[in-house]
């Protein structure tokens, strides 16, 4: 185990995949000679050289399409975008060519594909800069989609990405790219898609959470822990396929359930959590379920509009304290 | 004066690229047929009157080549070499189809072939074939890419971005426009500002060639050149291949009369690519009346043969709908195929 950040574990795993398979490139704006527009891949031109790590003019429909292309014939493309805001620009080929690649050539053209870059708000980057597009991903049969929360996730899910042979959309944080944690050094560490993990265990409720909102949901869990209530965390890492019988396991256990998410209430992640929890534990709940989102608005630039627009810790604790019949 | 006689061999190239461009014409009245009686469904879009740019084109390449389309990709299919079985099945939605039904008119795909589909977005299969370009390149091959678009593909902001980095590259990619005037109902001087669109290559520092896309020796011999530069410089290239039409845009538009006239579609038609063809065989005494007749019935024949085919290969069965969504990586899956 060693120390490291959220950033430089994504650099461990692209570099740790660049060298096992000769097949991996990073393509994007910014990646090479500027080493990452967030510095995720610093040091990767000096090793890899420039067919390997390519800087691309400002084309995300296009670039998304090379990759697509080059994925069909049997490399294995990493494709960053600066940001996922600047994605929808290539929501075409993501959505029209990698997603139904497979299915509409009847089986013979699968794509091993990542696409990858911070997702979501940052600090008063206004309106266009500040979005969460996991639901939007999610929705799409074809594509995998993963959002590590934790240094340790990133490395892990981020390797098994390159390593899948589907489509997958690794959604990582702008503001996770300085937190640290402790992450395993072995090449071999791969996380399995799919698969949520409890990262904290607890009797009285549980929150649902993934990506960025992990920490929050942990200090939340602190907070209530000081009145005695146990909150387990679960966190989902995979949004698409959904870890269901990890939600399932949670709220059977605690009966009650927050679902925590950075993006927009309306069709956003939580209403499809919420959705399996109706399904699978009706008899279980001792409460309605509350869900904590962004306020419905475009990102405010003023400061405190921001702060009011976005989850936070005081609102998740405030929803713990809500299914659990406290105030 | 007598005859010049024939080089044999050429002879031979003459028939192929005849017999190539009249299974096209031969399958596709066969799909009209089809689609009346309701055995083609969706859309279905037809080829004919165009068949010189496929066969030209293709008839250029060699098997380790790629070839990716749009959604008029019947006649480009069949240039390649996918069987009329495979094709016809795929048209009528079965098992047997070279998408196993699941694709449609719109898209075929053949990764025998290298045949990289036919694509329904107008435009996104252009960055595509940039990236199959860029591929043959890191691996360091020298085969190329041919990516066929509409004309109205051009004005498409997709266009653009493939061609500039296919440039600035430096990537075996040729991009051919079968400019056949229309994009459904809008004629290319209704939207695009300029009307030799292929000196929109310029923009991009690309070699650019424009032809009679109603001769098959004037498509060769472009896209003979473009695919030597490919192979040789590993450079793009962007052809204005000027052709027409002779079908409404899809099955359900009329010939002519709302967009165009009746007396602009004749004109078009004195120039059908496959009478130009058997004319000029037929003037240089390659091929006689007879024979002609012989060719005809033979591809007649196979099409019935293929039409017969895909009318009894079965639909798939309602698991197969789960399919092939996503390729299973899950252990217990790698672990039956290592079994
Ligand atoms: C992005 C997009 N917009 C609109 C359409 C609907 N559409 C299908 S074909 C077509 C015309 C395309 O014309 P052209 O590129 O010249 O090709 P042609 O049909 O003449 O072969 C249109 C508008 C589409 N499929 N994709
Ligand atoms: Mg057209």
């Amino acid at each position: 185990m060693a120390i490291m950040t959220y950033r430089d574990a994504l650099n461990a795993a692209l570099r740790e995949e660049l060298r096992r398979d000769d097949r991996v490139f990073l393509m994007g704006e910014e990646v090479a000679v500027y080493q990452g527009a967030y510095k995720v891949s610093k040091g990767l031109l000096q090793e890899f050289g420039e067919m390997r790590i390519v800087d691309t003019p400002i084309t995300e429909l296009g670039f998304a399409g090379v990759g697509v292309g080059a994925a069909m014939v049997g490399l294995r493309p990493i494709i960053e975008f600066m940001t996922w805001n600047f994605a929808l620009l290539a929501l075409d080929q993501i959505v029209n060519a990698a997603a139904k690649m497979l299915y509409m050539s009847g089986g013979q053209y699968n794509m091993p594909i990542v696409f990858r870059g911070p997702n979501g708000a940052a600090l008063q980057l206004g309106a266009q800069h500040s979005q969460a597009w996991e639901s939007w991903l999610a929705h799409i049969p074809g594509l995998k989609v993963v959002a590590p929360g934790t240094p340790a996730d990133a490395k892990g899910l981020l390797k098994a990405a390159i390593r899948d042979d589907n489509p997958v959309m690794v959604l990582e944080g702008e503001m996770l790219y300085n937190v640290k944690g402790e992450v395993p050094d072995s090449s071999d560490f791969v996380i399995p898609l799919g698969k949520a993990e409890v990262k904290r265990a607890g009797t009285d409720a549980s929150i649902i959470t993934y990506g960025k909102m992990v920490n929050i949901a942990l200090q939340a869990a602190e907070v209530l822990a000081k009145d005695g209530v146990q909150v387990e965390v679960l966190d989902l890492r995979t949004l698409r396929p959904m870890d269901v019988p990890a939600i399932v396991a949670t709220v059977m256990k605690t009966n009650r359930a927050v679902v925590l998410e950075e993006g927009w209430e309306v069709c956003g992640m939580g209403a499809q959590v919420v959705d399996y929890i109706q399904r699978e534990c009706f008899d279980s709940l001792d409460a309605p379920i509350v869900r904590v989102h962004q306020a419905d608005t475009p990102m405010p630039y003023t400061k405190s509009l921001e702060k009011a627009a976005k989850p936070d810790l005081a609102k998740t604790v405030s929803a713990l304290r809500a299914v659990c019949y406290l105030d | 004066m007598a005859k010049k006689k024939a080089d044999p061999a050429s002879v031979a190239l003459n028939r192929e690229l005849l017999r190539s461009m009249l299974l096209q014409r031969r399958f596709e009245e066969r799909c009209a047929e089809a689609y009346a009686l309701g055995k083609i469904g969706g859309f279905c879009h037809l080829y004919i009157g165009q068949e010189a740019v496929s066969t030209g084109t293709l008839s250029m390449l060699r098997p380790d080549d790629y070839v990716i389309t749009t959604y008029r990709d019947h006649g480009q299919a069949l240039a390649r070499g996918l069987s009329a079985r495979s094709i016809m099945a795929e048209l009528f939605g079965r098992s047997d189809g070279c998408a196993r039904g699941k694709g449609g008119s719109m898209h075929l795909f053949d990764k025998a072939h290298n045949f990289l589909g036919g694509h329904g977005i107008v435009g996104g299969h252009i960055p595509i074939a940039t990236g199959v370009g860029f591929a043959i390149k890191y691996r360091g091959g020298d085969q190329c890419i041919v990516c066929f678009f509409g004309e109205a593909a051009i004005n498409n902001g997709a266009f653009h971005e493939a061609a500039n980095m296919a440039a600035l590259w430096k990537l075996p990619v040729i991009y051919i426009i079968e400019n056949n005037r229309y994009g459904m109902g809008t004629a290319i001087e209704r939207a695009s500002s300029i009307h030799d669109i292929y000196e929109r290559a310029g923009s991009y520092d690309m070699a650019r060639d424009v032809v009679d896309g109603q001769d098959v020796f004037a498509v060769r011999d472009v896209v003979g050149r473009a695919v030597e530069r490919a192979r040789t410089q590993g450079t793009p290239t962007l052809l204005e291949v000027r052709t027409y039409r002779f079908m409404g845009h899809s099955m359900s538009d009329a010939v002519s009369g709302t967009y165009r006239t009746k007396a602009e579609l004749d004109q078009y038609l004195k120039r059908d690519p496959i009478m130009l063809l058997r004319q000029r065989m037929q003037d240089a005494g390659e091929i006689s009346e007879d024979e002609m007749a012989a060719l005809d019935a033979e591809l007649k024949a196979l099409v019935q043969d293929a039409w017969d085919f895909a009318d009894a290969s079965p639909e798939l069965p309602l698991e197969a709908l789960y399919e092939d969504v996503l390729v299973d990586t899950t252990s217990d899956a790698a672990d039956a195929a290592a079994r």
